[in-house]
């Protein structure tokens, strides 16, 4: 039986990547069979809330508490989150495949 | 500052140990760092473009402004540490430690290109080219500002939304 997982977008206003991110986001949950606006969005506006919420970068994606693309030592704070693509390029958004993944196996 | 406006000169430590700014030739003022994912995205693209046109006697100029003290990645030690490791640049990378620089030139984001004229008259403002997710899109809208600027046109467009991390001021 699956079951629906809490989605949650965390974000700083530093990045212009959010908006990007939460398309890719909505995208993948309605392929998975989610509601598409069932996004928690977060914002972490100041580095107290960063290192409250282990923040390692704008945006972060987690899915049942869980990161779409885990952190790679990256030091918690305000900033905009790198991310490799599959392909291995640099992105600001993570590969949609692994919010794919990321949503199917929470969901399972 | 807006085209046709003359820029403030400047004269920056690079990392290789050399101060540099504009002189009298066309140059390419890339506000960069070490950690934005713009920034990284369009990397190698705006390192094509010192190879190519350093030779048609065009400056590229790479600036780093953030503040390092709340981003330590962009300190210059870790500037330095990063050319050493990707095995040099073919052009500097400058450290505006005061962001007097980035102030001046009303730098927003990481990157954020300005193309000045031999004059250093203001000529080209913007993003690289229009999608950092997308290489093969190779700096279009900066190579083209240098290719109107060397050949005595005004660049089309001449001024793009420049995309990226924002500039990281002291506070």
């Amino acid at each position: 039986m699956s079951h629906r997982p809490c989605v949650e977008l965390l974000w700083w206003e530093g990045c212009p990547s959010t908006e990007k991110a939460l398309v890719l986001l909505r995208e993948a949950m309605a392929a998975e069979g989610l509601d598409p606006d069932a996004v928690t969005m977060r914002e972490v506006p100041t580095a107290d809330d960063a290192e409250r919420e282990r923040f390692v970068g704008s945006p972060t994606i987690r899915v049942g508490g869980r990161e779409v693309a885990p952190a790679q030592d990256e030091p918690v704070g305000l900033a905009c989150r790198v991310y490799r693509l599959r392909d291995g390029r640099v992105s600001p958004t993570p590969d949609p495949r692994d919010i794919r993944d990321a949503i199917r196996s929470a969901s399972q | 500052m807006n085209i046709g406006d003359t820029a403030p000169p400047f004269d920056l430590p690079a990392t290789d140990g050399t101060a540099q700014g504009p002189g009298a030739t066309p140059t390419a003022v890339v506000f960069t760092c070490n950690h934005c994912p713009y920034a990284l995205a369009w990397h190698e693209r705006l390192l094509d473009v010192a190879r190519d046109y350093g030779g048609r006697g065009v400056h590229v100029l790479f600036v780093n402004s953030n503040d390092a003290e709340r981003y330590p990645r962009d300190s210059f030690e870790a500037m330095r540490e990063r050319v050493e490791a990707e095995g040099g640049w073919p052009a500097p990378y400058l450290h505006d430690e005061s962001q007097e620089v980035a102030r001046g030139f009303g730098a927003k984001t990481t990157p954020d290109v300005f193309v000045l004229d031999e004059d250093g008259v203001l000529r080209y403002r913007g993003a690289p080219d229009a999608d950092h997710n997308d290489p093969s899109r190779g700096a279009a809208w900066l190579r083209g500002a240098l290719d109107a600027v060397l050949e005595g046109r005004d660049p089309e467009p001449a001024q793009t939304e420049p995309t990226g991390c924002s500039v990281k001021w002291s506070q």
